[in-house]
């Protein structure tokens, strides 16, 4: 992120003595740490505390240390790594298309078309609704009778449709167009701000050395645009990963198991029988796996980009 | 030479209305994509129990009916869920910017260890699953006898909206001239002075989209409230929208879409208040590297 940069002449100029200006920069930036400190960083490191212990909900007994325990019941627990891996197709089957359709759109909303300003307001609607309402809104379009997907292939003579979210094969890929839809808005803003800062001369210069619409995006928008690129796909897929409230409403894990991310196996653990310690370590378990992930993937992409 | 030229004109004019109206188009099935579902909600709003039972249900009401949202209300206690919610969206939007606008200046103005260490730690923070969070957060809030009341719900939310809120305050902060500041300093005006008087009139504008923007976050909010609240008096709109589904997910699809459709329209109609200033936010976040 690009916070951390200030005009150094500012901080040099004004303010005058050094340790009244600490002393008020202090007073400025407390109000936010004190917060952060006591509801981010310290129940952070306290969940990654618990996951070496064996704490429970509504136990009597002290809570004791047990060391690496919970990650050996974790690498034995076949449902928990099953969830695991229907994560991590969810948060690649979402990240990926909702890139690249997020992609399009953004290119189209930054052409001269007329009601463009419609057309951008309308693409952002998703980004308003809670999530719980998303999922209630595509039960009503999955549903197998009200539904406007079976009424739609019914009217055009492709069968009668199925009860999506029901179907142990269908289920997934279902959640997952919904995943899409939730995200797209997210992604297409950035994207569309990353390609208003694309240099308007350049572009008419690759024209006018004769450069089609393709090379055109892969030598002067492409290049502008990787690093948003690049930071908006890793925090997508980041976000989706560790995903709740739409497939908890949509399927809440159903039919057996197909949809159950990982967070909400880590939930039931938790709140639905109580083993803080052992959820604990399921997420710590989540976020060293995304860790590595995103590293390889940030890795890979710099080094093309070297080689560029 | 000329008339080759022209022809080449001529093909290139066609081939940019071609390609304008393939633009059109691909718009145009994204709109279809993103309203579908939406107007789908709608739709089923407003139909009858009739239609809705129907094998073939059109998508205009043949008798547009209200009585799906007289049932909500009288199924599920949306209006005092919805007072829940509204308090604890509009303290957490107020007490965010709040806390953050004075950091955010010191992060547009002054490279601060510890604000930078601070902004480093919202970002890393969100790559940290929820489930590590909320078990400690749900430990620490009961010792302190705020697990299921709304005013520990609005402390989570203020911490959880600050990150975005930090993010699109810094751009503000940045949009307002430094010059302006030492010219007050150079009037003898103090660093509060400067600050209250000065730059921060002129941020009111950011200040409010970035509180609604927090506000619409934790309006819409679903995890933290179904963990943390509990006695069905203090729940939130987004939780109690879940018991309309029933146990076996076997809705009442007609009241499920009123309230559904109902808890949407305060984000919607904030969302078009401030849709360009959040856009403008990213860009201005974006593009001071």
């Amino acid at each position: 992120m690009s916070l951390g940069t200030a005009p150094r002449r500012s901080a040099r100029r004004s303010g005058g003595a050094g340790p009244r200006r600490d002393h008020g920069v202090w007073f400025l930036v407390l109000p936010a740490l004190i917060p952060i400190l006591v509801l981010s960083v310290g129940p952070l490191l306290y969940g990654v505390s618990l996951a070496f212990t064996d704490a429970q909900s509504g136990r009597t007994e002290p809570t004791r240390w047990v060391g690496l325990l919970n990650f050996g019941d974790l690498l034995r627990d076949t449902l928990f790594w099953e969830s695991f891996r229907i994560g991590l197709v969810w948060a690649v089957g979402v990240t990926v298309p909702q890139f690249f359709l997020a992609l399009g759109l953004a290119l189209l909303l930054n052409e001269k078309l007329r009601l463009r300003w419609l057309a951008r307001a309308l693409a952002i609607v998703p980004w308003a609704m809670p999530e719980v309402v998303v999922g209630i809104m595509w039960r009503l379009v999955y549903h197998p009778d009200a539904g406007v997907l079976n009424d739609t292939l019914r009217t055009f003579g492709l069968g009668d449709g199925r009860d999506w979210l029901s179907g142990l094969a269908t289920a997934l890929p279902a959640v997952i167009v919904v995943g899409v839809w939730a995200g797209l808005p997210q992604t297409t803003v950035p994207l569309l701000a990353g390609l208003q800062n694309v240099p308007r001369e350049l572009h008419e210069a690759a024209a006018m050395d004769g450069a089609g619409a393709w090379r055109r995006f892969r030598t002067v928008t492409w290049p502008a645009l990787r690093p948003v690129a690049l930071a908006i796909t890793a925090l997508n897929f980041i976000w989706n990963f560790n995903s709740f409230a739409l497939v908890f409403v949509l399927t809440d894990g159903g039919p057996g198991g197909r949809t159950r991310l990982p967070m909400l196996f880590a939930y039931e653990e938790a709140f639905r029988y109580g083993q803080f310690g052992y959820a604990a370590a399921m997420g710590l378990a989540m976020v060293t796996v995304i860790a590595v992930l995103l590293a390889v993937y940030l890795a890979g992409r710099l080094r093309t980009e070297e080689d560029a | 030479m000329t008339a080759r030229r022209g022809r080449t004109a001529a093909g290139r004019r066609r081939r940019a209305a071609a390609t304008r109206s393939g633009q059109y188009l691909a718009l145009l099935g994204y709109l279809i994509f993103l309203l579908v579902p939406f107007l789908w909600l709608v739709s089923t709003a407003f139909k009858p129990p009739r239609e809705l039972g129907s094998i073939d249900p059109g998508w205009i009401p043949h008798d547009p009916t209200l009585a799906n949202f007289r049932a909500a209300f009288a199924e599920q206690p949306l209006l005092r869920s919805a007072a829940n919610s509204l308090l604890a969206a509009a303290g957490a939007a107020v007490l965010s910017v709040v806390v953050a606008t004075p950091m955010a200046y010191v992060l547009a103005r002054f490279r601060t260890r510890a604000a930078r260490a601070a902004t480093g730690w919202v970002v890393v923070s969100q790559a940290f699953p929820l489930v590590l969070v909320i078990i400690p957060l749900f430990l620490l809030l009961k010792a302190v006898g705020l697990v299921d009341s709304l005013g520990g719900l609005t402390l989570v939310y203020l911490v959880w909206s600050l990150p975005f809120a930090l993010w699109m305050l810094t751009g503000y902060v940045r949009a307002v001239p430094v010059e302006l500041e030492e010219a007050a300093a150079v009037d003898g005006a103090g660093r509060v002075r400067t600050l209250v008087s000065v730059t921060a009139p002129l941020l009111v504008p950011g200040i409010v989209a970035t509180g609604l923007f927090a506000f619409i976050t934790a309006w819409n909010e679903f995890f933290f409230a179904l963990v943390l609240l509990k006695s069905p008096e203090k729940q939130t709109m987004p939780v109690v929208l879940t018991h309309f589904l029933g146990a076996e997910g076997v809705a009442d699809l007609g009241p499920l879409a009123a309230a559904a459709l109902l808890a949407t329209v305060p984000g919607l109609v904030l969302f078009a208040v401030i849709q360009r200033r959040i856009t403008g936010g990213m860009l201005a976040g974006a593009v001071k590297h």
